[in-house]
């Protein structure tokens, strides 16, 4: 019977039948400070320990300072928090990448920047954007506390699985339009609930013609359109990136991995339980207007109109959204002023986002109505874009270059909104408070997130004048 | 954990669609290292006019003294999306919601909230929109949930709903997950050394 390349993950690590769930095998667990302590302390409070903890990886990202490299800079809770991280790591034998070293990171930057990931693999997280290292053609999610424990303690999952989804990118992308912009007009045309209850895998040209980093850029928001899974069929860009980095495989064992993971493509015939086909050769630069990421507009188009033939629920949920984002209907796109740009995040913050950012940014000044900040997903990330001078080019500008970290996304450090501030953002949530209590996002590319630091509104980056433009 | 099997409570109308993790818990509170202690701050940005929580704001359903006691959340779509984050179930377990009652849920949500012993009820908008509407005009309604009998009494009407049995059963029974896996070890083992040469 001909399969989803879904099907061949989920067959390839299932290992039993419990309950009328499967039990999944787990190759890599990435943990963090914010979501394992509860996990530890289940598994001392039952005296379990970590079945396999050469297959957990922990680093700390998300409640860290991104001005310094103290663990005490954002207050007592946030350093209980990391040191938690230190202790459950050095007591279990799990790697720590902490603080200051070289290998730090957002957790979804910096494991696949370290070759951790391979096509074929299970990845889970206790973190809802796992999805984004599906761009290695790998089965990642999310999952909660409770399951985190499970897997410290069995490595293996219990799952029902999910229906399939193909979502097919037909045509080639203009200038000035990203990955980015692909994942938001996906979940712009499905809604933020259109895809629960599916594993997505994204084809088309325009998915096997991004980078690594594009392809982790729209799996990374598979969540965001309630998907459980999002991923991409392993070829020769996924090869090229893993060739040589840490802790992929070598010499022979290299081509013997190739041969395998070749094998990881949804077979010709095999069928979907939903297709959906986006034409992206028109697409232009998106931004969210709303307070959920399916609130979505083309940077040509306007805020839309409420009044109009909309059904009641989608209308008072458009009002409200409005309402807190302090817009009126019929807006244009461009007509939006921000107050605040965030170029970061586990969505857009790897070297290729920062590079277009900075194209955008070079020889410009940051508009003075405007706080700009640029916080690398990792250390590596850091370290490369100041080989290249890319830092030198924000700073200039008058952005704030900042240390590897969550930062702004969620705010659970000090980079916080103010009410009623406004802020385009290459992260990946648009929620009410999300960035700071009454605080507005718009959520865009890193080109775009650039180009309104500049101009102190939304711009259409496809209308740059030459030598701006990505 | 408390089993549920039969819950008569009263049910807390918030139905907005969409009401996402940073609504339920805010990031402020995802600090803690236990699981305890969160329910106070459950929708801490709609339930609070500060961020110290010494101004309740009247307005919102969860601090009206006619829901107080209620064990039962009625909700829209879409509830529970967003993050992973485990914190939210266990506030609004430690707010005293046993049952949530939604036209559906985000996964990862569910999920937690089933491994957390709270159990989310879908049913069809057009029910909801009933249940939500006798709820908000007469809060003192009790409702009936009879998880063995997968039904919601709700004045005279009743309304049958799906759940997974396995999840019926350790909601009813309280079962330890992590030990029932590891009863499979010889299998989980056998597994890593079948494949241990594949990846
Ligand atoms: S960058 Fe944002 S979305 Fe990504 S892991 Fe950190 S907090 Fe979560």
């Amino acid at each position: 019977m001909s399969k989803t390349l879904y099907d061949k993950l989920w067959d390839a690590h299932f290992i039993t039948d419990i309950d009328g769930d499967g039990l999944l095998y787990i190759d890599r667990h990435l943990i963090h400070e914010v979501t394992s302590p509860q996990a530890f302390d289940g598994l001392a409070q039952k005296g379990r320990k970590v079945a396999r903890p050469e297959k957990t990886i922990a680093t700390m990202d998300h409640s860290i300072s991104t001005r310094s490299l103290s663990l005490d800079a954002c207050g007592p809770k946030n350093a209980q928090q990391l040191r938690t991280l230190a202790k459950n790591c050095n007591e279990h034998g799990i790697v720590l990448y902490p603080v200051g070293h070289e290998s730090q990171g957002i957790v979804h930057v910096m494991a696949p920047e370290m070759g951790l990931i391979h096509p074929g693999m299970t990845v889970v997280c206790g973190d809802s954007h796992t999805a984004t290292h599906g761009a290695f053609g790998a089965l990642a999610f999310g999952i909660g506390t409770s399951d985190v424990e499970h897997v410290l303690a069995t490595q293996t999952i219990r799952q029902s699985k999910a229906k399939s989804m193909k979502v097919v990118f037909n045509g080639q992308l203009s200038k000035g339009v990203t990955a980015k912009d692909l994942i938001l007009a996906l979940i712009g045309a499905i809604g933020s609930a259109g895809a629960t209850g599916y594993v997505i895998e994204y084809t088309g040209d325009a998915v096997q013609s991004l980078s690594m980093e594009g392809r982790m850029t729209m799996c990374n928001m598979s969540i965001e359109a309630g998907a459980k899974a999002g991923m991409i069929a392993p070829d020769e860009t996924t090869f090229e990136y893993l060739a040589g980095k840490a802790n992929a495989p070598t010499g022979a064992d290299f081509e013997r991995a190739k041969a395998y993971w070749r094998s990881l493509q949804s077979d010709a015939d095999a069928s979907f339980d939903k297709v959906v086909t986006i034409e992206v050769s028109d697409l232009a630069p998106q931004l969210t207007w709303g307070t959920n990421p399916g609130q979505v507009i083309g940077v040509d188009g306007a805020v839309p109109n409420p009044s109009s033939a909309m059904d009641d629920t989608l209308r008072i949920s458009n009002d409200k959204a409005l309402q807190y984002m302090g817009l009126t209907p019929d807006t244009l796109a461009t007509d939006i002023s921000v107050s605040h740009v965030f170029i970061g995040s586990c969505t857009n913050s790897r070297i290729e986002d920062l590079r277009e950012a900075a194209l955008v940014v070079k020889g410009k000044v940051v508009s003075s109505a405007v706080t700009a900040i640029v916080v690398p997903g990792s250390n590596r990330v850091k370290v490369q874009a100041e080989q290249e001078g890319l830092d030198q080019i924000f700073i200039n500008a008058g952005f704030e270059w900042r240390l590897p970290g969550c930062s702004m996304c969620l705010g659970m450090n000090d980079d916080l909104l103010q009410d009623g501030d406004r802020c385009a953002s290459t992260s990946n949530r648009n929620f009410e408070g999300r960035q700071g209590r009454g605080a507005r996002t718009h959520l865009v590319s890193p080109a775009m997130a650039a180009a309104a630091a500049v101009y102190g509104k939304f711009v259409d980056v496809r209308q740059l004048p030459v030598g701006e433009s990505i | 954990m408390k089993a549920i099997t039969v819950v008569s409570a009263k049910a807390i109308p918030l139905l907005e669609d969409n009401i996402d993790t940073d609504q339920l818990l805010p990031k402020q509170f995802l600090t803690e290292i236990s699981r305890q202690g969160f329910g106070k701050h459950l929708l801490h940005d709609w339930r609070y006019l500060d961020s110290e929580e010494s101004v309740p704001n009247p307005d919102c359903v969860l601090n009206q003294a006619q829901y107080r006691g209620a064990e039962i959340l009625v909700t829209g779509d879409n509830f529970g999306c967003g993050s992973s984050r485990e914190h939210a179930p266990w506030a609004i377990a430690d707010f005293g919601i046993r049952i949530i009652v939604a036209k559906s849920f985000a996964d990862i949500f569910r999920a937690n909230c089933l491994n957390n012993q709270i159990l989310p009820v879908t049913l069809p908008a057009a029910a909801i929109d009933e249940i939500g509407d006798l709820v908000s005009r007469m809060p003192d309604t009790l409702l009936k949930l009879d998880l063995p009998e997968q039904v919601l009494h709700v004045g005279s009407k009743s309304y049958t709903f799906d759940i997974e049995s396995h999840h019926k059963n350790n909601l009813i029974g309280g079962v330890d997950k992590i030990g029932r896996t590891l009863l499979e070890i010889n299998l989980i083992q056998e597994f890593e050394s079948r494949s241990q040469n594949i990846f």
